[in-house]
């Protein structure tokens, strides 16, 4: 006689143990579609794959998509640990137009641009941390809460920059729009290693299994002894911080800071790099490495487009076209059609 | 007194009291032709806006409306001045493709059981994207409907022109008020913005009233394309930018609750009027710059919300302590 629990079982599963994590990566989707879209590209252009090492730094097509894709890719990494929070920052973009013109109104009044670059840091901070204090003190859900930084946000850019686009030639902020550092962009370097640096912290401590506990229930989490508004301010000061980095990316390509066009837009693109990360907008399980590929994957359609000639807006109607079918991908409905076997659990998917 | 009325005496008073201190400072600013011009400058902000309060009244959220109005002047001035229809025809066109896109994304909001937020993106992205590759470029359009609709005004006493896309405006404010407080679909709305599953028990078609309501927005933002385009003679994909933002803040500083279920469209109104009198006091100011709009709809956006968490935050903790609000 069996057990009648055994029938709650899926007997057809094994109970499989860890899953080689190389061949899991890359058998993920965004990996697979990451790789459909640089094959597309090199269709379109022989040269695609081409690098070449000329003047102490890496040189060609795939590099241009890296360092094209770093600003994105640096907000998606803040943008991850805010989502991962059940929270959106849709500041970051004016966050980046803010820390632009701190940082080219400090060094063009004469000051030394180690000071401007803490400054523009630090004022990505302060934006960060007035977000978080909105979402915890306040309780404001944080698309509102956020988005009071959006529409100021540009406006207090313009403030410091007194409605010029501030020039300037100094070599430090340059150096970090449009440098080489080990051979690769600065920009991608800085990428590189603010995704390695948030990896390590939230995955080799406690800290990632903390905010995805914040995520998925803010108030089991603080049941359970987790100072959660500590972590969403965290969060959110974190965003600013990635956002401020973005910015001074921004400014020091263009050499000036553009308070109207700095960094426009571009938190729709780093919300949309996370989704397609696979980090739920629901909160909870987050991957910083996946949202930066999404960045990449992002930016290598991006290129694509402008290779295959076609105008540059054809991107929006593409990029519209990636959410609907990631939508889809995610939604219970597909979720049910794929997965009929596993037992039925009711979808938290709320708006 | 209704707590939810609070914000909107709150929203009205804010906006006596500033206007009073305009005029006093330009008296000029007390007369009907400034009133005028708020209205008419301000047509396709209020009527994106009413279309806007319904959706964050149910509590969701439309990003697309600035990109639809863009789409909706590119589509008109492209079946105008290409395709060589009459402007009433080419309305009625874009009306109807601006109410499917909306359908879809009702549609999509409801069945993919997405956040209305992530959808309104990619619609947003779709119909911007749309409206370029229809044509990147500005178009201006030349039709004699044109010049026959911007030459028709009523004269209020005092010289100020109440012009034909003001008058649509308020009808538009009418007719939402109308639907939100006398119509079964305006209760639904209310139902489902308090509580989604409480409001699928009582038996609120929940699919067709959410499809209902991102169509309505759609449409309207459809209708304020048209306005934008006999306000501006022109179809641009760039039209608008950014304008959702504003329709939100209008709602926000209207008084609708943004987590849904309290507020009223006449309030949206106020918000509105407020947000064209900061422009109007800056112009007329002349040595402000134009950047302290935003900064000044930034801070007024941060008030309301904060009163509305002041205000509602007592029966918020009663209710529960679970989860954020």
């Amino acid at each position: 006689m069996t057990r009648p629990t055994a029938h709650l079982r899926p007997s057809s599963k094994p109970p499989a143990g860890r899953p080689r994590p190389l061949a899991n990566f890359f058998t993920r989707p965004q990996v697979i579609a990451l790789a459909l879209v640089l094959c597309v590209n090199w269709l379109l252009f022989p040269g695609f794959f081409s690098i070449t090492w000329q003047d102490g730094r890496l040189f060609g097509s795939l590099i241009d998509v890296l360092n094209r894709g770093a600003p994105v890719a640096i907000l998606a990494i803040g943008m991850t640990a805010v989502i991962a929070t059940k929270g959106v920052d849709l500041s970051v973009g004016a966050v980046m137009a803010i820390s632009g013109a701190v940082a080219a109104v400090m060094v063009t009044s004469g000051q030394p641009a180690w000071l401007a670059v803490m400054a523009a840091l630090a004022a990505g901070l302060v934006c960060g941390l007035w977000n978080g204090i909105l979402v915890t003190v306040l309780q404001i859900q944080p698309i509102i809460a956020t988005l009071v930084l959006m529409v100021a946000g540009r406006g207090l850019a313009q403030l410091i920059t007194e409605g010029t686009i501030v020039t300037f030639s100094d070599p430090v902020l340059i150096f970090i729009g449009t440098g080489t550092v080990l051979g690769l962009p600065t920009p991608v370097f800085l990428a590189l290693a603010l995704m390695l640096a948030a990896t390590l912290i939230v995955r080799r401590t406690a800290l990632g299994l903390l905010i995805e506990a914040v995520g998925v229930n803010r108030s089991a989490a603080r049941f359970a002894g987790i100072s959660a508004g500590l972590l969403l301010v965290l969060a959110y000061t974190f965003a600013g911080f990635c956002a401020a980095t973005a910015g001074l990316i921004a400014a020091g390509d263009i050499r000036g800071a553009d308070a109207n066009n700095a960094g426009l837009w571009l938190e729709l693109d780093a919300i949309l790099a996370v989704v397609i990360g696979g980090t739920s907008l629901m909160g909870g399980r987050f991957s910083i490495p996946m949202s930066v590929l999404g960045a990449v994957i992002i930016q290598a359609m991006n290129t694509g487009i402008l290779i295959s000639g076609f105008s540059p807006e054809f991107n929006l109607v593409v990029k519209s076209g990636v959410i609907i079918l990631i939508l889809i991908l995610q939604s219970p409905i597909s979720a049910n059609l794929l997965r009929r076997k596993t037992t039925a659990h009711s979808d938290g998917a709320r708006r | 007194m209704n707590r939810a009325l609070r914000p909107l005496f709150a929203t009205t008073a804010i906006f006596m009291l500033a206007y009073l201190m305009a005029v006093a400072q330009f008296p000029a600013m007390l007369s009907t032709r400034v009133v005028g011009n708020l209205l008419t400058d301000n047509a396709f902000l209020g009527i994106a806006a009413v279309g806007m309060t319904f959706v964050i009244l149910s509590g969701g959220i439309d990003l697309s409306v600035g990109a639809v109005i863009g789409f909706t002047t590119v589509l008109i001035a492209v079946l105008i001045m290409w395709v060589g229809m009459h402007p009433l025809a080419a309305f009625a066109v874009a009306l109807i493709v601006a109410a499917a896109f909306g359908a879809a994304m009702g549609a999509a909001i409801h069945y993919l059981r997405v956040p209305s937020f992530i959808v309104t993106l990619a619609g947003m992205f779709l119909a911007r994207g749309a409206a370029s590759v229809l044509s990147p470029d500005s178009i201006g359009i030349k039709h004699e409907f044109y010049s026959a609709v911007s030459k028709a005004y009523i004269l209020l006493p005092g010289g100020g022109r109440l012009t034909t896309i003001a008058m649509l405006m308020l009808l538009v404010f009418a007719f939402g008020i109308v639907l939100a407080h006398r119509t079964r679909f305006g209760a639904c709305v209310y139902a489902i913005g308090g509580s989604e599953t409480s409001a699928a028990l009582m038996g609120v078609p929940v699919a067709r009233t959410t499809i209902g309501i991102y169509t309505l927005s759609s449409t309207l933002a459809g209708l304020a394309g048209v306005v934008f385009s006999l306000y501006t003679s022109a179809g641009y994909s760039l039209n608008a930018l950014g304008m959702e933002l504003d329709a939100i803040a209008a709602v926000v500083i209207g008084g609708t609750l943004l987590t849904g279920g309290y507020g009223l469209v006449a309030g949206t109104f106020i918000g509105v009027m407020l947000q064209g009198l900061v422009q109007t006091y800056i112009v007329f100011d002349g040595t402000l710059s134009s950047w302290w709009t935003k900064i000044v709809i930034g801070g007024l956006l941060f008030m309301f919300i904060v009163l509305q968490r002041l205000i509602f935050s007592t029966s918020a903790r009663k209710r529960k302590t679970v989860g954020t609000p």
